[in-house]
């Protein structure tokens, strides 16, 4: 049962994570800062707050396979709807936790790839985390609960806010950086 | 050997994290794109590594990195 709890616990800390993440990615690309919150502050938490969800979202996949209530195939972990136990629902999850690893690593080699090649494979973040919403949402064990629930929509929300926020800073006439004007 | 920083005019988008992480050898112009000092002391090669590596458009490079090689080749400029 305690694996069961870690889970549930890790899922949902992993999905806070990646709204997180998500957002200061989305503000630093709209280059937010000011002299009390250099831009630095943003592309650093962005960087450390993924990395620590790439440890949350571990424990949550391997407390997952290990529970032998739900005997889940530990390919499951990597490819999608290979699960027995809820197939669609943990493959969303298992989709989600691919894209989040292409883009660490791709990010982690960074230097090494090509601009171009490297931002193509970011785009990707804004795909993972619906996904990731919608796997919890769909197979979580505590997702109706109505304190959940509400957290899941302050989610929503922050990254909601992030992307209008984002679009419409894309939709002024273009700013000389910097600039004043 | 001194290490040199180099900036791709091309690719550089004026973002300014790296004046924010090394000032004492990058400097803003007004329009927020940077201007490079003539070259790096040794002391500050930690620094210039991470203003490399924080270039969300990769425009950065450091040149004459004695160990490892991490700068590459130096670009034409």
């Amino acid at each position: 049962m305690l694996l069961w709890y870690m889970t549930r616990a890790t899922g949902e800390i992993a999905f806070m994570l990646l709204t997180i993440t998500v957002a200061l990615g989305i503000t630093g690309a709209a280059r937010l800062g000011s002299s009390r919150w250099p831009r630095v502050v943003t592309a650093g938490l962005h960087r450390n707050l993924s990395l620590m969800l790439v440890t949350f979202l571990s424990v949550h996949i391997a407390t997952t396979l290990l529970d032998t209530f739900t005997a889940i195939n530990p390919a499951a972990a990597i490819i999608p709807f290979v699960s027995g136990y809820r197939t669609f629902w943990v493959g969303l999850g298992t989709i989600a936790f691919d894209l989040i690893l292409t883009l660490v690593i791709t990010s982690l080699l960074r230097s090494r790839l090509s601009y171009r090649a490297w931002r193509a494979v970011h785009v990707l973040a804004y795909a993972s985390w619906p996904v990731a919403l919608w796997h919890g949402l769909g197979t979580g064990t505590d997702a109706k609960l109505p304190w959940l629930l509400a957290l899941d929509a302050l989610c929503v929300l922050v990254v909601i806010a992030a992307m209008t926020w984002r679009l419409r800073l894309l939709a002024q006439p273009r700013r000389i950086a910097g600039g004043t004007s | 050997m001194t290490m040199k920083l180099h900036v791709d005019p091309i690719a550089c988008a004026g973002h300014g994290l790296c004046a924010e992480l090394l000032p004492e050898a990058i400097e803003l112009d007004e329009w927020g794109y940077p201007m490079l000092a003539a070259s790096v002391p040794a002391r500050l090669r930690g620094h210039a590594r991470r203003a490399v590596s924080a270039c969300p458009a990769l425009a950065l490079r450091l040149t004459g990195n004695d160990d490892r090689g991490e700068g590459g080749p130096a670009r034409a400029q």
